[in-house]
């Protein structure tokens, strides 16, 4: 069944779009992500307009972070003293991201900066999850006892001032970590056009030592807020969030996060772990692939921006 | 001898003026986008009238049809290596350049008029003028340009600019009839369609009509709301965003 896209301006088929909204809402869901490195990629393959997938996926993400948080907060696995802190570094990042990325626009190096910086986040963070993962399967296998948390990890981030308990997640750190890991996220999302929830979850986990499934609805309240200002201030200023790819990819998007984020809290907080750097990781290929081999077609036409 | 020699030039210089009238229309002037809209063909139809004293051609007709939809400037991208990894290393901006453009004609273009002719009266994608921006100046540039050919080449490939020389035929000696095909992707706006009668390889005849494409109902609606109403149609959308993930989260509730 096809249905033409108001704003996109094209015709798509309406069961392909759920199905996607569906896949990435069951990844979202189930490791506390916004997902809009995969659902981004995925609209402009169909041949949505990069402006418009942009646009448009923040409402996706939004609806589906608000149905993953509510069920999140059901299980009270989530910290909302730690989310808005790491919001207002949030808020201070993507400021400073946007400005980086108006001067890297004009200096005519967006692309190749966008393309690398995926790389090297991507394959850098999937890698450390990856064999951290690995790792703590095989020290399960031995018959060792899983030990991550204990007091001798303590790193120098925890002799930090300005300490503040948060009661969630178990931690008592510093708020000056918190709110750099705000920034990093919001600083790097800005530049990329990303969430940047792939960076907070294995950040929180490593750097402050936050219980796995508390990360995960965390980040989603996070999210939440951010895609939620997101579509509001992309349909203010550029018109270009479609509202009826928004809603089919909504529907999808929040029956996958209901089931991911069921299957996410079922599953042991290691393995989780690894199937998100294998995720990350597999990106990260990905992208890489695009920049070293050779592209089919080295031409590409597109209407010059910000003219309609 | 002489005389009847330049009369007979001034016969064939009089001829193009008034000898055959040409009218052409279309199937309907406005194509209507609505939610289940896929693209659509329109069919061109018109007919030659010959002014009644002149006498019959003994040469056949030809009708070439350009089809031009709304212009926009438009960035060509050329990738190449750099240390290992392709990157955009060139651009080249076509300037008010038709984001669609369709040439239909009854026959091939080198048999319907020779290539001077065809150059001056821009018919077909090799001849028509897509300019650049080079440096300060707009200009075209030659037609085996590699920016040109690959921005045809990409338009082409997405149905957006089409050159056919069997889809226009003739029904009758004088009535004509074809049709352009417009893909789902095709921009909003006013199209003209330009109509040109050739017969011996000269141009004796033209008219223009025009057509439109605009979304209606629902489409309208919507595209209407996002544009005028930015702020309040993006309030519209994050709420409902949350109410989907919130109504989810309570239909899916377990415990």
């Amino acid at each position: 069944m096809e249905i033409y896209l108001p704003i996109a301006d094209l015709p798509v088929n309406v069961f392909l779009v759920l199905a996607m909204g569906l896949a990435v809402g069951f990844i979202s869901g189930m490791f506390g992500i916004g997902g809009g490195f995969l659902m981004t990629p995925l609209l402009i393959f169909i041949g949505v307009s990069p402006a418009v997938a942009v646009a448009t996926v923040s409402s996706h993400i939004a609806a589906s972070s608000m149905s993953g948080a509510l069920s999140y907060w059901r299980r009270r696995a989530l910290d909302l003293a730690l989310a808005l802190m790491l919001l207002a570094g949030g808020i201070v990042g993507t400021i400073a991201g946007v400005w980086l990325f108006t001067l890297l626009r004009t200096v005519g190096q967006l692309d190749i900066t966008i393309g690398v910086s995926y790389v090297l986040l991507l394959g850098s963070v999937g890698t450390m999850m990856v064999v951290d993962g690995v790792r703590a399967m095989l020290r399960e296998r031995r018959g060792k006892p899983g030990q991550p948390r204990h007091p001798g990890s303590h790193t120098w981030i925890h002799g930090l001032p300005l300490k503040i308990r948060f009661k969630q997640s178990r931690i008592y750190v510093s708020a000056i970590p918190v709110v750099a890991i705000g920034f990093t996220m919001g600083f790097v999302g800005a530049i990329m056009g990303i969430g940047g929830g792939f960076l907070l979850v294995p950040m929180l986990i490593y750097l402050l030592r936050v219980p796995t499934n508390v990360v995960i609805g965390t980040s989603m309240v996070l999210t939440l807020i951010t895609m939620a200002s997101a579509t509001i201030l992309h349909a203010a200023t550029n018109h270009l969030v479609d509202a009826v790819l928004a809603l089919i990819l909504m529907v999808g998007g929040v029956i996958g996060a209901q089931f991911g984020a069921r299957s996410g809290q079922k599953m042991r907080s290691e393995r989780l772990r690894l199937l998100l750097g294998v995720l990350v990781l597999a990106v990260g290929l990905r992208f890489a692939f695009d920049l070293v081999i050779k592209p089919d077609d080295l031409f590409s036409v597109r209407p010059l921006e910000g003219v309609e | 001898m002489k005389r009847a020699a330049l009369l007979a030039m001034l016969l064939v210089a009089a001829a193009p003026a008034a000898a055959e009238r040409l009218i052409a229309s279309l199937s309907s002037p406005r194509v209507q986008i609505t939610s289940i809209f896929n693209g659509v063909e329109l069919v061109l139809f018109g007919t030659i009238e010959p002014e009644a004293d002149t006498a019959p051609r003994k040469g056949a007709y030809d009708i070439v049809a350009t089809v031009t939809g709304p212009r926009q400037t438009e960035v060509t991208r050329r990738k190449a290596r750099v240390f290992g990894i392709w990157v955009n290393v060139e651009s080249r901006t076509f300037v008010e350049v038709p984001s669609y453009l369709a040439v239909l004609a009854t026959r091939p273009f080198d048999a319907i008029a020779d290539e001077d002719t065809l150059r001056r009266q821009q018919i077909g994608l090799a001849h028509v003028l897509l300019p650049q921006q080079i440096g300060e100046d707009i200009a075209d540039v030659v037609v085996d340009d590699q920016f040109r050919q690959a921005f045809l080449r990409l338009k082409e490939e997405r149905r957006l600019y089409s050159e056919s020389t069997d889809a226009i035929t003739f029904l009758t000696p004088a009535l004509f009839r074809g049709s352009i095909d417009i893909p789902a992707e095709a921009q909003i706006g006013t199209y003209d369609v330009d109509v040109k009668l050739f017969a011996d390889g000269a141009m004796i005849a033209h008219t223009n009509s025009t057509f439109e494409i605009a979304k209606v109902g629902f489409e309208r609606f919507i595209a209407g709301s996002a544009a005028d109403h930015g702020l309040l149609y993006g309030i519209a959308t994050a709420a409902m965003a949350l109410m989907t993930g919130w109504f989810a989260s309570v239909v899916f509730r377990r415990d």
